[in-house]
C-alpha cells in the first residue's frame, strides 16, 4: 500500500469530472421536482443520452454534436414520461421506473454497435497563464467545457428560480397545483416543460459519462448514478447550490475509494466499490428527518376536473 | 375535442381489459422495433409466443416456464403487498441476491454433511437473508422517514457488490481450479433444489409460488391485515381514521415482500442455477416490478402475468438463437410492456367523452 501515490491535485481535479455527471441528471430533477413532479426515470434517460451522444460523437467526430444529440434523446425519453403522468395520470413512481427499465434495455440495444470504441476526445480548455498556473490551473482551469457548463447550468436555474417571475409560477406548480391552476396557470404545460428539461440534463449527464469520464461505451454503464442522483435532490433539500455541494461530495468519496483501490489498501475492492451507495443511505438518513422544504405536491397528479 | 371525465368508480371491465390491450399494443409495437432490426416482426412474435409453448421443441421449453416464472411470481407478490399501500420496495433484485448468500452459506457450511434437515434450514436462511436486507430500508423508514424507494435500489449495488465478493473470497470453491464461484449444490444432494417430478422444471420454488399467490389472496381478501394494506393505499386518511398503524404496515409489506423475494433466490441458487458466481443475478428482481403491475396487483393475476413475463424470457433466448434478435431487445419489449400498461390504465379510471362540454 502506497498512499503517497495518490496527488492531491489531481484528485480534486478528477473529483470534479467524477461530479459533473451527477450535477447534470440532479439540477435538471431538482427543477422537475419543483414543479411538483417525482420522475424516478433519471437512470433510463441518463443511459438513453449516454448512447446517444457516445453514437453522434462517434459517427460525427464531434463531441459537442454528441451533447446535443445526448439532450435531445433525455427530452425525448421523458416525453413519454410526460404522456403517461400528465395525459394518462398515470402513477409517477410506476412511470418511473418503466421508463429506467425501457432505457436500460433500449440503450443496450442501440449500443451493440459501439462495444469497445473510443471516441473522438473532447478539447481541455487551455487558457495562457491560468491553465498553467501550479494547483489552482489543472484544478480550476484545465477541465472539459462541459464541466462548466454544469456549474453555468447550477448558477442558472437558482437565479431563475430565486428571481424571476417564471421560477415563481414553477414553484407555486409545485406547491400547490390546485391554487396555481385556480390563478391561471397551465399547471400541465408547466409541468411538461419542466420533465423536458429534466429529461435534457440527465441526456447530458449521461453523456458526460461516456464521452468523457469513462469515455467509452458499455451496458449499463451510469451503474446508479442516475438514482444517487435523486437522492442528492433530497440532500440538497431542493436548493440548487447544495446539489453543487453534494455532487462534490460523492465526487469525491468515488474518486477517493477509486484511488484507494489502485493503491492497493488491505480493504478488499468490492467493500470499497459499496462505499458511494452506503454514504449515499447514510446521508439520505441524517437528512430526512427535515422534510419541511419538499415541493408540497411532490408526487401527485393534477387533473382539471371542470 | 377529446375530454377525459374522472369515473365515480374503477371500470371493473377495464381494468380486467388493460394487461390484455396492453399486451396486444406491445407486441404490435415490438413487431415494429423488430422489423426495424431487420427481423421478420411475425416471424419473431411467433417464436416469442408460440415456440416455447406448441414448438418443435417445446417438451424441452415448457418445464423452463416454471423455472423462470416461479421466482418472477414469488417476488412479484412480495412487491404487490406493498404497491397496494403506497410502500415501494424497488429493491427486491438485493433482496434476492441475499438470499441467495444467506442460503447458499447455510448449505456450503454443512458440505459434505448429508442430512434432511440442510435444505429446510437453507429455506429459512434464504428467506431470513431477503428480510433482513429489506429490513434495512424498512427500519430507516419507520425511524427516520427516509425514502424507502432509494434506500432499497441502493442496496441493490451493495448486494451485487457483496455477491462479487462472495463469489471470488469466502464462498469460493477450494477444489475449483481458482475459478470464481462456489461449489454446485447440484452435486450436492442434501442442498440440492431437484425437480419433484424429474424434467418437470416443477422444483419447490414453484411450489414455494403457488403457495404464496394462495397466501396473498387470502391476506388481502380474508384478513384484517390485508384490509388495512388496501385501504392505506386507496385511502391514507381513512386509514389513519380507523387506526392502521403504518409502522406495522411498513415492517409488514417489506418484510414480506423481503422474505419472498429471499426465497426466490434460494431456490435458483440451489436449483437451476446451482451455485453462487458473480453473474448469478439476472433481473428478476426488477422484472418482477412489470410483472406485479401487469397482474394488477392481484395474487391470480400475477400468477398469470408471471407465467406470461417468464415465456418472453424463453421466447427471447430462442429468438436469439434462430432469428439472431439481440437479447436486449426483449428487455426493451418486456419495458414497453410496462409503458402501454399504464398508459391504458387511463381508461379504468378515466372515461374519454367526445364533443364539446355540456354546461353543468
Amino acid at each position: 500500500m502506497d498512499l503517497s501515490a495518490i496527488n492531491p491535485i489531481l484528485l480534486i481535479a478528477s473529483l470534479m469530472v467524477a461530479a459533473t455527471p451527477l450535477l447534470f441528471a440532479a439540477i435538471g430533477e431538482l427543477v422537475v421536482e419543483k414543479a411538483g413532479v417525482l420522475n424516478l426515470g433519471v437512470e433510463g434517460m441518463m443511459i438513453i443520452g449516454a448512447i446517444a451522444g457516445f453514437a453522434t460523437a462517434v459517427e460525427s467526430g464531434s463531441p459537442l454534436l454528441g451533447f446535443v444529440a445526448a439532450a435531445v434523446a433525455g427530452a425525448v425519453l421523458s416525453v413519454l414520461f410526460a404522456i403517461l403522468t400528465q395525459f394518462a395520470q398515470a402513477n409517477q413512481v410506476a412511470s418511473g421506473l418503466s421508463l429506467t427499465l425501457f432505457g436500460l434495455g433500449f440503450s443496450a440495444l442501440l449500443g451493440q454497435n459501439y462495444v469497445g470504441i473510443k471516441p473522438p476526445q473532447m478539447e481541455k480548455l487551455d487558457i495562457p497563464l491560468l491553465s498553467d498556473l501550479p494547483v489552482v490551473g489543472p484544478i480550476l482551469f484545465g477541465h472539459d467545457v462541459m464541466l462548466y457548463v454544469a456549474i453555468v447550468l447550477i448558477a442558472a436555474v437558482w437565479a431563475v428560480i430565486k428571481f424571476t417571475r417564471a421560477g415563481l409560477v414553477l414553484r407555486a406548480v409545485g406547491e400547490n397545483h390546485d391554487a396555481a391552476h385556480a390563478l391561471g396557470y397551465k399547471v400541465v404545460k408547466i409541468r411538461i416543460l419542466a420533465i423536458l428539461f429534466g429529461g435534457a440534463c440527465a441526456g447530458l449527464g449521461g453523456a458526460y459519462i461516456s464521452l468523457i469520464r469513462v469515455p467509452q461505451w458499455t451496458e449499463g454503464m451510469t451503474a446508479g448514478i442516475g438514482w444517487i442522483a435523486l437522492a442528492l435532490v433530497v440532500f440538497a433539500s431542493w436548493k440548487p447550490w447544495r446539489v453543487l455541494l453534494g455532487a462534490y461530495l460523492f465526487g469525491g468519496v468515488t474518486v477517493v475509494q477509486l484511488n484507494l483501490q489502485a493503491a492497493g489498501v488491505a480493504i478488499p475492492v468490492e467493500y470499497l466499490a459499496m462505499s458511494p451507495y452506503l454514504i449515499t443511505i447514510l446521508v439520505l438518513v441524517i437528512l430526512s428527518a427535515d422534510k419541511s422544504s419538499a415541493p408540497a405536491a411532490l408526487g401527485r397528479n393534477f387533473h382539471a376536473s371542470r | 375535442m377529446i375530454r377525459l371525465e374522472k369515473r365515480p368508480q374503477p371500470s371493473r371491465a377495464w381494468s380486467l381489459a388493460t394487461p390484455l390491450v396492453a399486451v396486444l399494443a406491445t407486441m404490435v409495437a415490438g413487431g415494429l422495433l423488430f422489423a426495424v432490426l431487420g427481423k421478420d416482426p411475425l416471424e419473431a412474435i411467433r417464436t416469442i409466443f408460440w415456440e416455447p409453448l406448441f414448438g418443435e421443441f417445446a417438451f424441452y421449453y415448457r418445464p423452463q416456464l416454471l423455472v423462470k416464472g416461479a421466482p418472477l411470481v414469488l417476488i412479484a407478490i412480495g412487491l404487490s403487498l406493498g404497491f397496494k399501500a403506497g410502500i415501494w420496495n424497488i429493491g427486491a433484485e438485493g433482496q434476492y441476491i441475499m438470499g441467495a448468500l444467506f442460503g447458499a452459506g447455510v448449505g456450503l457450511a454443512f458440505y459434505p454433511h448429508e442430512a434432511w434437515y440442510i435444505f429446510p434450514l437453507m429455506v429459512i436462511a434464504g428467506g431470513f437473508g431477503g428480510w433482513v436486507w429489506a429490513m434495512i430500508p424498512a427500519y430507516l423508514k419507520t425511524r427516520f422517514g427516509t425514502n424507502e424507494i432509494l434506500v432499497s435500489l441502493m442496496l441493490v449495488y451493495v448486494a451485487e457488490q457483496f455477491l462479487a465478493s462472495m463469489a471470488l473470497g469466502l464462498m469460493k470453491n477450494p477444489e475449483g481450479f481458482g475459478f470464481p464461484g462456489s461449489r454446485n449444490l447440484q452435486q450436492y444432494e442434501s442442498a440440492y433444489n431437484a425437480d419433484l417430478i424429474a424434467g418437470s422444471g416443477m422444483h419447490w420454488g414453484v411450489v414455494a409460488a403457488l403457495i404464496a399467490v394462495i397466501f396473498a389472496y387470502v391476506l388481502l381478501n380474508r384478513h384484517m391485515v390485508g384490509y388495512h394494506i388496501r385501504l392505506t393505499g386507496e385511502a391514507p386518511r381513512a386509514a389513519k381514521f380507523a387506526g392502521v398503524n403504518p409502522t406495522r404496515l411498513i415492517l409488514f409489506c417489506l418484510g414480506t415482500s423481503g422474505i419472498l423475494a429471499g426465497l426466490a433466490g434460494l431456490f435458483e441458487v440451489s436449483g437451476p442455477s446451482g451455485q453462487v458466481s458473480i453473474d448469478f443475478n439476472v433481473g428478476y428482481g426488477f422484472t418482477a416490478i412489470i410483472v406485479a403491475f401487469l397482474g394488477r396487483l392481484h395474487p391470480v393475476g400475477i400468477l398469470l402475468a408471471g407465467g406470461l413475463m417468464a415465456l418472453t424470457y424463453i421466447g427471447g433466448d430462442i429468438a436469439q438463437a434462430n432469428l439472431q434478435l439481440p437479447s436486449s431487445a426483449i428487455q426493451v419489449f418486456q419495458g414497453m410492456l410496462l409503458f402501454f400498461l399504464l398508459a391504458f390504465d387511463l381508461l379504468t379510471n378515466f372515461r374519454l367523452s367526445f364533443g364539446k362540454p355540456e354546461v353543468a
